[in-house]
């Protein structure tokens, strides 16, 4: 699998999320957000961060980025997108996934472990994972509280769009329907704010997280 | 007609009174200069002879202070200290105060102070890896504290966050001699290979002068001078002398920076820090023994029609100042304007020891640089020792809760309630590192792509401090080590932060020397020297000053992090013991003051250092082995706290066996360590113990969902996880 990984002036998982990848044996490229061309991959990935230091409004800059026209249109043919965090950010404020994601219910920044629900499945991310599995990924976020019309909320329901929820009680952040990450309804388009690779090997406590990157390993190769 | 350049304000005994210059030292420049300065060498004398920048109060004082050792690449005296950690890698680390910003606007206080001490460590060519803090707040009913606390919590993580360097510790106390003096602490550390490590030292005439980063506004004027005065009621007024700090821009910068040093196109880097413009160049050009001419219409500004004196004193944050060798300046510009950042070249070094500053066409400040950088007095400041207390008498106690409501009454009181409301704000765990994050005794980050892990940690007991000096720093050194020594790393060096009140009090001046000859005395027990550091004076407010807190950063080394243990209790069925003697020293602990409420001070707990060194030595030898299956050190609470604290995190539950009165498991005895042995290690453990001379006692076993003491206490953990819990988000209103 080439995966790219696209850096913003503020990413700050670029590194860790490509020690993943490379990890699951991904061959990875880092990509300047000002170039204009990706090269040729089989997941493209927004990493966890403060691109444009969240001025204005989280990944809304970052969003409008040269790199991100070429992105759009190649998820447009099908290439897998995985963003996390501000990546799940910058990919509702350039229109690959619905909603918003606004500040935390208690206005306070928050990192912790949450305990997960896998809700779907049946994508190149998650297919490792048991249905309804319980999995334990940390979050950080200020800006992680997901929010959508009904319509909206109905519809990623209906098309099985929710890939994960916090568990019962565990939702650090007031998100609608507890989601904490949701897919386009082909499930080639993951945003999500936990961050799968602060737990993806034993020594950082926890392995739940290596199972992400394995399933893209084992479906977009 | 043109507008009067400030440099033609007469210069009056008052002007010299307002610039914080004593007349002494006023004569002292005019000799120096051979003639009057004018007004902007005025203000650059001021600050760079100013207590903040000058150390003029304490340097005669931390001159005694060991920073020597095989570890040791650099102390004291650069940016940060360097130590080595073996396999040619480096760690680089440095505390620093930014306690009067932080009371005036605490989030950016706190904030700009996050970003200092991080600039101060990757100018040295290191990557940040870790942050972390020393706290201290007023009582927590005084009406400034919760927005202290919640503005300075918020301040620290906006910055160390969005820089994407985690925050993984640090420590908060509460006290009324804080009420008007909060004290915020940062510590950075960074890694660096020990071939590429950077310094301020600016050589070759001719070299240009290149200043990067932000451009320069009227943000922080005299802070140096500020940060080296007292407070009284008008200190609000102060608020546009603090910083404003910019992460965004400080995560450019350190990217920037990192890129150009991977090639050799740097002679010499300096942050620009307190005094901004002035002290990097004089500290750069002084170091390299040369002279310096700045231009200051080069100088990037970020407002219209600001004098010289402005742009020098300036303390505009997230800014750097770089020799360069010489034809290597585009290669720099491309990857600094790459980054979106300003980059000039505003200057250049001469031959002359002097500085020469040109703005609009003339020279408005030419003065000889030896004695800006380290021609300030240095005083010997009258000081009386505090006078020794007497011991706490034990027998004359008559105690008012029980043992579970003295454990329900400190676990949920303000020293040792849970700080998960404050950390859980921080991203501990960017960089993908962290092996223990906040909540136990040391941190642990992993060196990135190795088997090594930094233990790192922060501490002080200000209370032991107060009541006796000489022991309380040998208390703050000693627990540092200890902190380091349960994980199973190796103590290595500490930073410190030395914050105190008026040195211009003797008995102010008295808890400085004492505090440094115990800190001094420990680190040269323990091979544990000091390599960086930072004093803050004057934390005082309307003739109040703050308990003596002269805050230890301590750091060690584990060569193989899969032998590290946790503080915690992980299993059942494990035997509880507890090494070094438990004599009840109630002096000065936790318990008389928050069950007992005794209000006469009475002496703190005796350090021994030589049983300190044993003991920490036979703990990393055990971890080392095997034995040990965690590990905790005693400090605040005593016993009874510190069997608590390992009991909560994973719910296990401990029963023990032996009897003791209130002093035994509450007293703050040092040296001491709980450390949870497997059934079949307690045998080597107990000979290891026996030939090392070290004492031990087991005391109870781990278990079931209870802390119970035999026929005196029994109470749920969750009863205590309630009260340590509840604390914090009840206090800060959520």
């Amino acid at each position: 699998m080439r995966a790219a990984v696209i850096v913003f002036p503020g990413s700050n998982c670029d590194r860790d999320v490509a020690v993943c990848l490379e990890a699951a044996g991904a061959q990875v490229d880092m990509v300047w957000h000002g170039d204009t061309e990706l090269p040729s991959c089989d997941l493209m990935v927004l990493p966890g961060g403060f691109s444009y230091g969240d001025y204005l409004r989280c990944g809304s800059m970052a969003a409008n980025s040269p790199i991100m026209r070429e992105v759009v249109a190649r998820a447009g043919t099908g290439t897998a997108v995985l963003g996390i965090c501000n990546g799940f950010q910058v990919l509702t404020e350039c229109g690959l996934l619905p909603g918003v994601l606004m500040q935390n219910r208690n206005l306070n920044f928050v990192c912790r472990n949450t305990r997960l629900k896998v809700a779907r499945t049946d994508t190149p991310f998650t297919h490792l994972y048991a249905e309804a599995e319980e999995i334990i990924i940390p979050v950080a976020h200020n800006e992680g509280n997901y929010f959508a019309d009904d319509e909206t909320l109905k519809r990623l329901q209906g098309e099985n769009c929710i890939a994960f929820t916090y568990a019962a009680g565990d939702n650090p952040n007031g998100a609608c329907l507890d989601i904490a990450g949701i897919t386009d309804a082909s499930g080639r388009v993951l945003g999500m704010m936990p961050h799968p690779e602060r737990r993806a090997e034993a020594a950082l406590g926890g392995e739940d997280g290596r199972r992400l990157f394995a399933s893209a390993m084992e479906r977009l190769a | 007609m043109s507008a009067p350049h400030v440099n033609d304000t007469p210069i009056t005994p008052e002007l010299v009174a307002e610039h914080g210059l004593t007349p002494d030292e006023y004569e002292m420049i005019v000799a120096h200069m051979g003639r009057a300065p004018n007004f902007t060498e005025l203000g650059v004398f001021s600050v760079m002879w100013s207590e903040h920048c000058s150390y003029k109060s304490s340097r005669k004082w931390l001159k005694k202070l060991p920073v020597d050792g095989p570890q040791v690449i650099q102390g004291p005296g650069e940016n940060a200290g360097v130590i080595d950690i073996g396999d040619g890698d480096a760690a680089i680390f440095k505390m620093e105060s930014h306690n009067h910003p932080s009371f005036i606007e605490p989030y950016q206080g706190a904030a700009t102070g996050v970003g200092g001490i991080m600039r101060d460590v990757f100018t040295m060519g290191a990557r940040p890896v870790a942050n972390l803090n020393a706290l201290r707040f007023g009582q927590p009913d005084h009406k400034k504290t919760c927005h202290l606390v919640a503005g300075v919590v918020s301040g620290i993580g906006g910055y160390g966050n969005c820089i994407g360097v985690p925050t993984v510790g640090g420590e908060v106390n509460f006290d009324a001699s804080y009420n008007g003096n909060i004290l915020v602490n940062a510590m950075c550390v960074g890694l660096a290979r020990t071939d590429k490590i950077f310094y301020a030292a600016a050589t070759g005439v001719g070299s240009p002068v290149v200043y990067v980063g932000s451009k320069t506004g009227r943000d922080g004027i005299h802070g140096a001078t500020m940060a080296s005065a007292e407070f009284d009621d008008a200190s609000d007024e102060k608020r546009p002398t603090v910083q404003v700090g910019d992460p965004f821009t400080e995560k450019l910068l350190l990217e920037a920076c990192q890129e150009l040093m991977s090639s050799d196109a740097i002679i010499g880097i300096q942050d620009m820090g307190a005094a901004g413009l002035t002290s990097s160049s004089v500290e750069m050009a002084d170091k390299g023994n040369v002279g310096i001419r700045l231009d200051l219409d080069k100088v990037p500004c970020r407002e219209t029609h600001m004098s010289g004196y402005e742009m020098l004193l300036s303390e505009s944050q997230e800014r750097m100042l770089m020799v360069l060798q010489p034809g290597r300046e585009d290669e720099a510009a491309e990857i600094f304007h790459r980054w979106g950042l300003d980059f000039a070249v505003v200057g250049e070094l001469t031959d002359t020891n002097r500085m020469v500053v040109v703005h609009e066409g003339e020279i408005i400040a030419d003065m000889p640089l030896k004695p800006l950088a380290d021609g300030a007095p240095e005083y010997d400041r009258p000081h009386t020792a505090t006078p020794a207390l007497p011991a706490l008498d034990a027998q004359a106690l008559t105690h008012p809760l029980d043992l579970g409501e003295s454990l329900l009454r400190l676990m949920g009181g303000s020293e040792m309630a849970s700080r998960r409301w404050i950390w859980e704000q921080y991203d501990s765990m960017v960089m993908g590192d962290t092996l223990v994050g906040p909540g136990g005794d040391a941190a642990l980050v992993r060196v990135h792509g190795t088997n090594k892990a930094l233990a790192l940690t922060t501490d002080v007991t200000p209370r032991y401090c107060l009541a006796d000096p000489v022991m309380g720093g040998q208390q703050a050194v000693a627990e540092a080590y200890r902190n380091i020594s349960a994980t199973g790393a190796t103590p290595l060096a500490i930073t410190n932060c030395l914050n105190f009140g008026n040195p211009e009090r003797p008995e102010i001046m008295g808890q400085f020397v004492g505090c440094l000859d115990g800190m001094g005395a420990a680190c040269r027990a323990l091979d544990f020297p000091v390599v960086s550091g930072n004093v803050s004076l004057y934390n005082e407010t309307n003739g109040r000053g703050i308990m003596p807190t002269p805050a230890i950063g301590g750091v060690g080394v584990l060569d193989d992090l899969t032998k590290a243990v946790g503080s915690a209790f992980a299993n059942a069925g494990m035997s509880v013991y507890v090494i070094g003697e438990t004599h009840g020293a109630l002096g000065c602990s936790l318990y008389a003051r928050d069950v007992l409420a005794i209000d006469t001070p009475a002496a703190p707990p005796p350090v021994d250092l030589e049983r300190e060194r044993a003991h920490g030595d036979f703990v990393r030898a055990q971890i080392g082995a095997g034995h040990i299956s965690c590990a905790h050190d005693v400090s605040d609470g005593g016993l009874l706290c510190a069997l608590a604290e390992m009991c909560l995190p994973q719910k296990i539950g401990c029963a023990v066996e032996i009897s003791g009165d209130h002093g035994f498991w509450f007293g703050e005895d040092q040296g001491r360590y709980l450390v949870a042995i497997a059934p079949d290690a307690r045998a080597a453990f107990e000979k290891a113990a026996a030939e090392a001379h070290v004492h031990i006692a087991q005391i109870g076993l781990t278990g079931g969902a209870e802390l119970t003491i035999t026929d005196a206490m029994t109470i749920s953990l969750d009863e205590i996880a309630k009260a340590h819990e509840n604390w914090f988000p009840k206090l800060m209103g959520f």
